[in-house]
């Protein structure tokens, strides 16, 4: 009876710190319609700021905190605003998508860069006080972390609901407009909505740190915690959003009491937030089809089968050549470039062409990978079940994911990701109890292996251009443009994510076995949960919508721990470059290589 | 030759009924639906086409109840709509928006240039959809919906965007749908086309259903004037 009572303190405080963290997410979003991936970042690099005020400069906790919560986080939130968010309003959800993504990988760069790795113990708040409730322990740094809870909560109610600047910061979202015509600034309320964002934000990450201690990617992806309290809430209700934050608090908490300790729900446990992500968006209320307004997105023009095939023997002398005159180890690293280049293949697929966003395509490349290794074989019919496994579990998504689009689905896609990374390709079942694997090769020499990837690259983007012009390919841009005429003519618009999730999977898949046999071993850490956001970054900087840019995404994939670990200094610097590469480039889609084509246009006409 | 009828639909937004108990009976020909704006007549496209669940009532086509089949069910046997705020695939051609309907359906893509020529846009075939001119996107929304070869043909303000001369090409279009049989469901603002064209016209003021009635009934009813002028 004791233990219940103090696993439910504990779930309380946790809940407490992810609901300071979720109603910062509810207000930005509610108020700029931006839904901020980057929130948990923002989180994370406040609370290394905190550390470096409190514990390494000595300043008296309660200062730093005012420091961090009060001033740099809502500072940092007008920045974000000012110069990232408030181009972005309007724009579609993948854009901003986008955009928050590359905040938050540009923010682990920041951070990476001002405190390089080391542990870095934070006292916790009041450490000399707490209270006894029976036999269980509430230290003080659990009756700040609830006592500031209770604030924000209060806080934000009386803000939202008793004050003229909430009135107005509700009525901005639904029609900015006119809410400008009755004499409130939309920008002015969105940068005071980003600001007290931010703060909490940092607040929350502050609060949990002695839980989590501090780290880079794990602080920012405690994040999804929020996400799901904030779902739970539909964005919306800041009420629901407290009730969920403090429901995943307990339930966490209980699991820890209650699950048995075996390596299975050890991992069980670890995919609790993923798992109540996933679940929150199944059952949420569907949307209707949104109806209302021409859609369309200006991609670059659509190579004819004969440019195609021009292009395609070009790029086969190419390789060639390159095959015969470099050194082994830069052909090896030119295989990998195209390797990759075959995972951005699958999201021109379904990013590109198909408008979905997927914050989790990292994941097939695991899946087809762990497949091939475990077949103990790249046979080409070893290559080829890769793709299939990859497709079976891309399909398996989206027909769970049926109900859901744009923004629910590309966090739906994010749930599946870090559920697969916890259950399976983080646990045993996967890379076995050492985490790694071995893959013999299909081909020997380095040349040999930049040949076969080449005529891997070049089948499946040929592939991937005659399903863009073909039946599939009109029908996915069809539904991206609109789906509710698409179904009003009879095309089940539901089936057609299916097929171009499975689709998109099995080119994945096909790409994680090539890039498993190239390695020779492939290991758990190959395939965290974080890459999948520089995947999606890269894509959008190099250009999603064309082959071209997945081209040019591989080399630049391939190059960045290349640069990293030939110029240590470097690299957080270029994680920083990327975000904001792609916080910058977010609106067109089209990238750095439709720059190309457009030069080329311009010289021709 | 089919029948559409909808049965006492009733679809409440949280407080406000926008359709509220109505029924009617569309048979093969043209059929007008008038009202004032916010009369609930987009919304009571919805509901035919099935994109909105009404929240009572039934719709029935040849007195089969498909109130719980989707769009896409709906869209097969024979219900085809075009949309008031414009729904062309704006990333597409034009040519490959009437494309795509045919596909649907499996019928040949080389209908689409014949679909074009009839509703008068082949000019613009090759042009990006979202760039073309306001009535000539709701002209392509049309050949699109027809590329489905419907029973039944829901119309949400087709007109507008055209000048005088298309408007009549239009009107004769509509005379040639309504001889092949079709059931042509017209949502329209210019009275002259509704009065010039309708077989029969049904006025509904704040989701209920006024009158119906041939156009000649309709003009004499004094609650029309009423709802339009008062």
């Amino acid at each position: 009876m004791t233990a219940l009572l103090a696993y439910t303190v504990f779930g309380l405080v946790t809940g407490g710190a992810y609901a300071v963290v979720a109603g910062g997410l509810v207000l930005t979003y509610s108020t700029s319609k931006v839904f901020n991936v980057g929130h948990g970042a923002i989180g994370m690099v406040m609370a290394f700021l905190y550390w470096e005020l409190a514990e390494n400069r000595g300043l008296p906790q309660w200062l730093a905190l005012l420091l961090v919560v009060g001033v740099c986080a809502p500072l940092f939130g007008l920045v974000v605003e000012r110069f990232i968010m408030r181009r972005l309003a309007g724009a579609p959800v993948g854009i901003t998508l986008v955009a928050g993504v590359g905040v938050l990988v540009g923010l682990i760069g920041v951070a990476q860069v001002i405190w390089p790795p080391m542990a870095r113990p934070v006292r916790p708040f009041l450490d000399q006080l707490g209270i006894h409730i029976g036999q269980s322990f509430v230290s003080g740094h659990d009756l700040v972390t609830l006592v500031c809870a209770v604030l924000v909560a209060g806080g934000l109610y009386v803000l939202l609901n008793r004050t003229r600047t909430g009135l107005a910061m509700r009525a901005c979202v639904d029609a900015p407009e006119l809410a400008s015509l009755y004499g409130t600034r939309p920008t002015r309320l969105s940068a005071l909505s980003w600001a007290i964002g931010s703060a909490l934000a940092a607040l929350g990450g502050i609060l949990l740190t002695p839980v989590v201690q501090l780290d880079y990617v794990t602080m920012t992806l405690l994040v999804i915690t929020a996400y799901t309290a904030a779902l739970v809430g539909r964005l919306r209700s800041l009420p629901w959003t407290f009730a969920g934050a403090l429901g995943l608090g307990l339930v966490q908490s209980y699991a820890v009491a209650y699950l048995p300790s075996s390596p299975f729900w050890i991992s069980f446990r670890a995919a609790i937030p993923a798992l109540s992500l996933f679940i929150v968006l199944l059952v949420m209320p569907q949307s209707p089809l949104r109806i209302g307004g021409v859609r369309g997105t200006r991609g670059v023009a659509t190579p004819s089968a004969a440019t195609t095939w021009v292009a395609a023997g070009l790029f086969g002398a190419t390789a060639v050549v390159l095959a015969l005159l470099v050194d082994p180890v830069v052909a090896g690293q030119l295989a990998l470039a195209l390797v990759f280049g075959i995972v951005l293949l699958s999201m021109v697929l379904l990013t590109g062409y198909g408008g979905v966003v997927s914050l989790g395509q990292f994941t097939f490349v695991g899946v087809g990978a762990v497949t091939v290794a475990r077949l103990g074989s790249a046979s080409p019919v070893a290559l080829l079940i890769g793709a299939g496994v990859a497709a079976a579990v891309g399909a398996l998504i989206a027909l769970t994911a049926l109900r859901v689009s744009g923004l629910y689905l590309a966090l739906a896609t994010l749930g599946f990701a870090q559920l697969m990374d916890k259950l399976v390709l983080q646990s045993p079942i996967a890379f076995g109890v050492r985490g790694s694997l071995q893959v013999p090769k299909l081909i020997e020499s380095a040349s040999g292996q930049l040949l076969l990837a080449a005529g891997v690259f070049v089948l499946v983007g040929a592939g991937v251009l005659a399903i863009r012009r073909g039946r599939l390919g009109r029908r996915m841009i069809a539904v991206k443009d609109s789906s509710a005429a698409c179904a009003t003519l009879g095309l089940n618009v539901r089936w057609i994510r299916v097929w171009v999730f499975s689709l998109s999977a099995a080119i994945a898949g096909l790409a994680g076995g090539l890039f498993a046999q190239l390695r020779e071993t492939v290991a758990a850490s190959d395939f965290q949960l974080f890459n999948n956001l520089p995947l999606l970054l890269f894509a959008v900087i190099a250009g999603v919508t064309s082959v071209s840019g997945a081209l040019l995404g591989g080399v630049l994939l391939m190059l960045l721990p290349v640069l990293q670990s030939g110029f240590p200094a470097f690299a957080g610097v270029a994680v920083v470059l990327l975000g904001v590469a792609a916080a910058g480039l977010a609106r067109d889609p089209n990238g750095l290589v439709s720059w190309g084509f457009r030069a080329w246009s311009w010289r021709r006409a | 030759m089919s029948t559409l009828r909808v049965e006492g639909v009733t679809v409440r937004f949280g407080e406000v009924t926008a359709v509220n108990d109505v029924t009617l009976t569309v048979k093969p020909g043209v059929t007008g639906l008038i009202g004032p704006n916010g009369a609930g007549k987009t919304t009571l496209f919805d509901v035919i086409s099935g994109l909105r669940r009404p929240s009572a009532g039934q719709v029935l086509l040849d007195e089969e109840d498909i109130t719980s089949k989707g769009p896409h069910q709906r869209s097969r046997m024979g219900v085809a709509r075009t949309f008031q705020r414009l729904e062309v695939f704006g990333s597409l051609t034009v040519w490959e928006n009437v494309v795509v309907a045919l596909e649907s359906r499996r019928r040949p893509a080389k209908l689409a240039r014949e679909l074009l020529d009839r509703v008068g846009i082949a000019e613009f075939a090759d042009n990006q959809a979202d760039t073309v001119p306001t009535g000539a996107a709701r002209l392509l929304e049309l050949a699109r919906a027809l590329a489905t070869d419907p029973v039944v043909l829901l119309l949400d303000e087709p007109s507008s965007g055209l000048d005088r001369a298309e408007t009549d090409a239009f009107g004769e279009l509509l005379r040639q749908l309504s001889a092949e049989g079709r059931s042509v469901v017209l949502v329209e603002h210019d009275m002259d086309l509704v009065m010039g064209y309708c077989d029969q016209v049904h006025v509904l003021n704040l989701g209920r259903l006024l009158v119906s009635g041939t156009p000649d009934v309709v003009r004499a009813d004094e609650g029309v004037r009423e709802a339009y002028l008062g």
